[in-house]
């Protein structure tokens, strides 16, 4: 199996983020691994495991994106590609999916293709099917379960509904949702080996491709406005009374 | 401006937030709302009661079961012949993959998971939470036709109009895919939590009753999901008066206590309820980042520090074990249940 991770990298969750100045900042929060590429790696890792073969940690990014890459490495992956070209800062995803496509054609003979759910700093969880799409590759995107048997593969994708059982040929794109199971713990030998690695740099001329035009603009990055509530807290004698009042307060706002 | 609005449904179940996108779509010019399937006419004539100028009908045996690629080119055929200028889609698991390879085929993009819409001129400018709604954009597509999907019940619901009908429009389905579909899987039912306008969620705290003895027998993990489980009941008393859908924390979910499909938050479900009650819930901040566009937030919590509060109208500091079960007896009492 010829197996393809695509990660991004992106500020901790945990980060406070702001607009100061007209620009986006995250203060001193690291830039880690988008959290749904952890998912991601391991269900690559363990379709490697299962079938044998190789994982590549693909990302499009700056200098900084090898920390995220070094994750992937450390939890298992065999190698890496960073895409870096100054002509790709600010891409929309059909962009993104672009590079990312023509990234997973260059390296050819590709069975599988895993990406994260969504990034979670442009949330738009759109990147996987549109790579699929342009790939002509069946998007099996949303996968809590994932069955190879020969060139056929089966997932179980989470709708709304419940699962999807779906059946298709490889090679495919997949996402992966959290139902897949928890994402492994890099290894100290992992951290070691990531430590040292070499990750080697492609530029767009490397893909054999001009820099995609962007077709989404976001002028505006704004702080959401602050809510504007005071909690007032209810409180003084027994559980009942206090139970009352927040009753009577909750039914007077004429929301239920 | 011509504006297509895409009917989201599972056999026949529309998802709610395709007729807020209607409503939409309206705001914005005339609307065809497109639906796709098989032996849905009945659902085609609904979208002309939501208000819809005029439905494209692809109704086709092939069409049964939801398949990217097919849905997909049947709608980019259609928007390649009749060229509109924006194509809506509610903010669905199945909405966010069609639209995304919409996108491809026209050589166009999407605005993803919009809470506002406004119009400049010829172009939607469109206001999205990014950074799971720690900031908010305005963006703009600069070809066309501009794709959005929009967040459900951040639009209102027209009311139906059961005195409008008209005749959908046959159009052909492009059959052609990779996929399929053997079958489906149901998980646990129960309110959805993203169309709930009320939610009860439960966090870490619901196991927290030193009070209770556990059965004899159970191991220290046991006796804590045993605990939990006897503060969720609570939960779901006070879900059931309201008829509430139930919720959780990622701590809760990690514990054990509540499958997965209830967490609320950056790596669960964004919702946006009229009511959300968070019990024995801290307020991380990946919480908040799923519930803090909820119009009015309640919380109990026996730490008065809790950071919940700051974004809470109103608060108890107190155990939940008491509180929640007098709280549901006085709404029972209250709504006459
Ligand atoms: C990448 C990433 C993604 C994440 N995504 C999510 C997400 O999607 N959703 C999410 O929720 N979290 C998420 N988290 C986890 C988040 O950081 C918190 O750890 C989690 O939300 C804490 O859950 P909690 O509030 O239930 O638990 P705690 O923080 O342990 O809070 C428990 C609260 O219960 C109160 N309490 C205890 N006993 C009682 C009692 N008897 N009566 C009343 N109150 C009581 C305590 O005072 C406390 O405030 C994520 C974290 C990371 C790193
Ligand atoms: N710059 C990037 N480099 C590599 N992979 C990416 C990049 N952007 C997005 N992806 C992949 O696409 C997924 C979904 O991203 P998005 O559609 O932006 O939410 C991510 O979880 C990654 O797997």
């Amino acid at each position: 199996m010829k197996i393809i991770v695509c990660i991004k990298q992106v500020p901790d969750s945990a980060a406070k983020v702001v607009v100061e100045g007209g620009k986006v900042s995250w203060g001193d929060a690291p830039l880690v691994i988008n959290p749904w590429d952890e998912y991601a790696v391991e269900a690559a890792l363990q379709q490697k495991e299962a079938l044998g073969g190789t994982v590549t940690a693909i990302s499009i990014g700056g200098e900084s994106a090898k920390e995220a890459i070094k994750h992937a490495l450390a939890m298992g992956a065999d190698d890496a590609i960073l895409i870096s070209d100054p002509a790709l800062a600010n891409l929309d995803t059909q962009a993104a999916a672009q590079v990312l496509a023509a990234a997973i054609r260059k390296a050819g003979g590709v069975d599988m293709a895993f990406f994260g759910r969504q990034a979670i700093d442009g949330d738009s969880g759109i990147t996987p099917s549109q790579t699929a799409r342009l790939l002509g590759w069946p998007a099996l995107t949303l996968s809590a379960v994932i069955k190879v048997d020969g060139g056929n593969v089966r997932v179980e994708r989470a709708i709304e509904e419940g699962r999807q059982i779906v059946t298709a040929k490889l090679p495919a794109v997949f996402s992966l949702v959290k139902d897949f199971g928890e994402p492994r713990y890099p290894s100290f030998m992992g951290i070691r080996k990531a430590s040292r690695a070499e990750i080697p740099a492609w530029s767009l001329g490397d893909l054999g491709m001009v820099a995609p035009a962007t077709v989404i603009s976001w002028p505006e990055v704004m702080n959401p406005p602050s809510r504007e509530v005071t909690c007032e807290v209810i409180g003084g004698g027994s559980p009942q009374e206090i139970a009352e009042k927040l009753a009577d307060k909750i039914l007077a706002e004429k929301i239920l | 401006m011509k504006t297509w609005v895409y009917v989201d449904h599972f056999k026949g179940q529309v998802l709610p937030a395709s007729w807020e996108a209607i409503g939409a779509g309206k705001t914005l010019g005339t609307v065809t709302a497109l639906v796709f399937g098989s032996g849905v006419e009945a659902l085609a004539k609904t979208a002309f009661t939501y208000g819809a100028d005029e439905v494209f009908l692809a109704d086709d045996p092939a069409l049964a079961d939801y398949r990217s690629e097919a849905y997909a080119s049947t709608l980019s055929s259609l928007a390649a012949e009749h060229k509109p200028d924006a194509i809506l889609f509610p903010t669905t698991t199945r909405c966010r993959e069609m639209a995304g390879m919409v996108a491809m085929d026209l050589k166009t993009g999407v605005m993803v998971d919009v809470t506002a819409l406004e119009l400049q001129g010829d172009r939607i400018v469109a206001t999205r939470p990014i950074y799971a709604g720690k900031l908010l954009t305005k963006e703009t597509c600069s070809a066309s036709p501009q794709i959005a999907t929009l967040r459900g019940r951040a639009f209102p619901k027209p009311a139906a109009d059961t005195g409008k009908s008209g005749t959908p429009t046959k159009v052909a389905a492009k059959v052609e895919a990779l996929t399929n579909v053997e079958g489906y899987a149901t998980t646990e039912g129960g309110v959805s939590l993203i169309d709930a306008g009320v939610i009860v969620s439960g966090g870490r705290g619901v196991s927290n009753n030193p009070t209770l003895t556990p059965p004899g027998g159970l191991d220290e993990k046991q006796t804590e999901i045993w605990r939990a489980q006897q503060g969720f009941a609570l939960v779901k008393d006070l879900a059931a008066v309201l008829g509430a859908a139930v919720g959780a924390s990622r701590a809760a979910v990690d514990a054990g206590y509540v499958p997965y499909m209830h967490q609320v938050g950056q790596t669960g479900k964004v919702v946006s309820p009229d009511l959300y009650i968070a019990c024995g819930i801290s307020g991380a901040i990946q919480h908040l980042a799923g519930m803090r566009t909820s119009k009015m937030i309640v919380a109990i919590n026996k730490d008065a520090e809790a950071p919940i509060f700051k974004v809470a109208r109103y608060g108890v500091v107190g155990d939940l074990y008491q509180i929640i079960p007098a709280l549901t007896a006085a709404f029972k009492s209250k709504l006459g249940k």
